[in-house]
């Protein structure tokens, strides 16, 4: 008893310790960096409509997306992305762009381990829960969608 | 448990000296605090070799020659290597020790590993079984962010609290013949838990444990902060040493301007950090270069040296447990 009251007292005082995260600049560089990121998408969309005028929407959007994660993935390749994310946080994260780094990655750092039981198992270790989540979420919406 | 306090601390009869030292770290902390005191700054994080286990396993190697050099002896003359890093199974230091013809004895302290494995060195050398012990350890920020967190490009951010684990290796030579700085006595720590489970605040983890071994060390050699020139943690970080020092001062124990950190030292503040340096190879190399250094030169004549680690897995973090830490102390005097 006098054990948890002393560490709830020395928890207490860490986290009035510890120093905060300020939002707004936080917030600030996340926004404008991803706001960036989606200007980007969307030039490539508008580009590709005015090159290719006779392709469907759905494929623009399928060949942003694939260029989209292409860059990221080859800027976390070259080393560049992991510092845009040190920087702008969820700015980084949250687009298309985040969830190819999370999976280029660990594909790279695992690569020591072999081909199969390092690259091909460990890829998936940041992105695999929003895969399946992701998935099940879509089921359901899905299975709302089927009765209403 | 009994109101008697329990002995923690051996004085030695036959104190060994530390006849030979060496410190090898990686390119960002040969840009730190203590870059010219360091013997050797490697200049890429993989030193050559193909993965991060491999370069943290060379740079263990290369402490341990370099320090056997340093001493004036061949690594044959070695009697005994204790030996510790950061990695599943101790593999760097086992791994390593397969390069010399000599005794291993792998040591586990997490980041208290130098002041443990100094410590438990010297208790040997006093007891005359060995005439040279080579204590070393080590630590890479990449093969030990890669077991304890996240991918290296991963483009996640860092809370405030996160340390950085130093790409570091040293080795100190005791020996009981010879000149050097001479280990007078060792203050062994419990294991200590306040119950934080934040794994990017190892300072305030480690904290207690520290407050822990000091108050003993302090009530076992009757002695104060004031009777050492320096007195030194492992890596609190700057947070961590904060905390010890507001916890010594509750239980009536003031660390004055002697008072420092090795985490909080190594790196510069524009290097982004946080909160200083973290890992086995961080106190290591500061001891190693710096301290040991001034040490010999005079300007530190009695150092209290302790390191703290967290007993943390990433398996028992996952599973939910707080971090229990522990931290061992030595005291380095200049000799005659």
């Amino acid at each position: 008893m006098e054990m948890q009251e002393r560490n709830k007292r020395y928890n207490d005082y860490v986290n009035a310790r510890i120093p905060k995260t300020h939002a707004w600049p936080t917030l600030l560089r996340a926004f404008w960096v991803g706001g960036v990121i989606c200007m980007i998408g969307q030039g490539i969309t508008d580009g590709l409509a005015a090159i290719f005028p006779a392709m469907p929407k759905l494929a623009i959007a399928s060949y942003t997306s694939i260029i989209l994660v292409f860059i990221a993935s080859f800027l976390t390749g070259i080393g560049v992305y992991d510092r845009i994310g040190a920087y702008a946080g969820g700015g980084s994260i949250v687009p298309i762009t985040g969830f190819s780094n999370s999976i280029t990655s660990p594909a790279m750092e695992f690569r020591s381990e072999g081909l199969i039981f390092g690259l091909c198992v460990k890829m998936f270790t940041i992105a695999g829960p929003v895969i399946v989540i992701g998935v099940l979420a879509s089921a359901f919406v899905g299975l709302i969608y089927l009765f209403i | 448990m009994g109101k008697e306090k329990k002995n923690q601390t051996i004085k030695f009869k036959h104190p060994p000296k530390i006849i030979g030292n060496y410190a090898i770290v990686g390119p960002k902390e040969g840009e730190g605090t203590f870059k010219d005191y360091f013997d050797y700054v490697v200049q890429n994080d993989n030193f050559g070799e193909d993965t991060y286990e491999k370069a943290e396993r060379k740079m263990l190697e290369h402490a341990i020659m370099g320090a056997a050099d340093k001493a004036g002896i061949s690594t044959k003359d070695i009697d005994v290597l204790l030996c510790g890093d950061l990695l599943n199974q101790i593999i760097s230091s086992s791994y390593a020790a397969r390069s010399f013809d000599l005794c291993y004895l792998g040591v586990f302290g997490a980041c208290s590993t130098m002041a443990l494995s100094l410590a438990m060195g010297s208790a040997f050398i006093d007891a005359g079984h060995f005439q040279n012990i080579a204590c070393a350890t080590s630590s890479h920020f990449s093969s030990a962010e890669r077991q304890f967190r996240y991918p290296l490009e991963l483009g996640n951010q860092r809370p405030p609290t996160a340390q950085w684990t130093a790409t570091a290796a040293g080795c100190s030579i005791l020996s009981s013949e010879g000149d050097g700085p001479i280990i007078t006595s060792a203050t062994f720590g419990k294991v200590i838990d306040f119950d934080i489970c934040d794994v990017n605040n190892m300072g305030a983890a480690m904290a207690p444990a520290a407050m822990s071994t000091m108050l003993a060390h302090f009530r076992d050699t009757n002695t104060t902060p004031d009777d050492y020139d320096l007195i030194v943690t492992g890596d609190l970080g700057k947070l961590g040493s904060e905390i010890l020092i507001d916890l010594m001062e509750e239980e009536g124990i003031k660390l004055g301007i002697n008072y420092c950190d090795c985490g909080q030292m190594m790196f510069k503040h524009d290097q982004n950090v946080f909160m200083g340096g973290s890992g086995c190879g961080c106190s290591a190399s500061v001891l190693n270069s710096f301290i040991l250094r001034k040490i010999r030169e005079g300007v530190y004549k009695k150092v209290l040296f302790m390191a703290t680690g967290a007993l943390l897995s990433p398996t028992s973090c996952q599973q939910g447990e707080s971090i229990p830490g522990v931290a061992h102390a030595v005291v380095i005097e200049k000799g005659e």
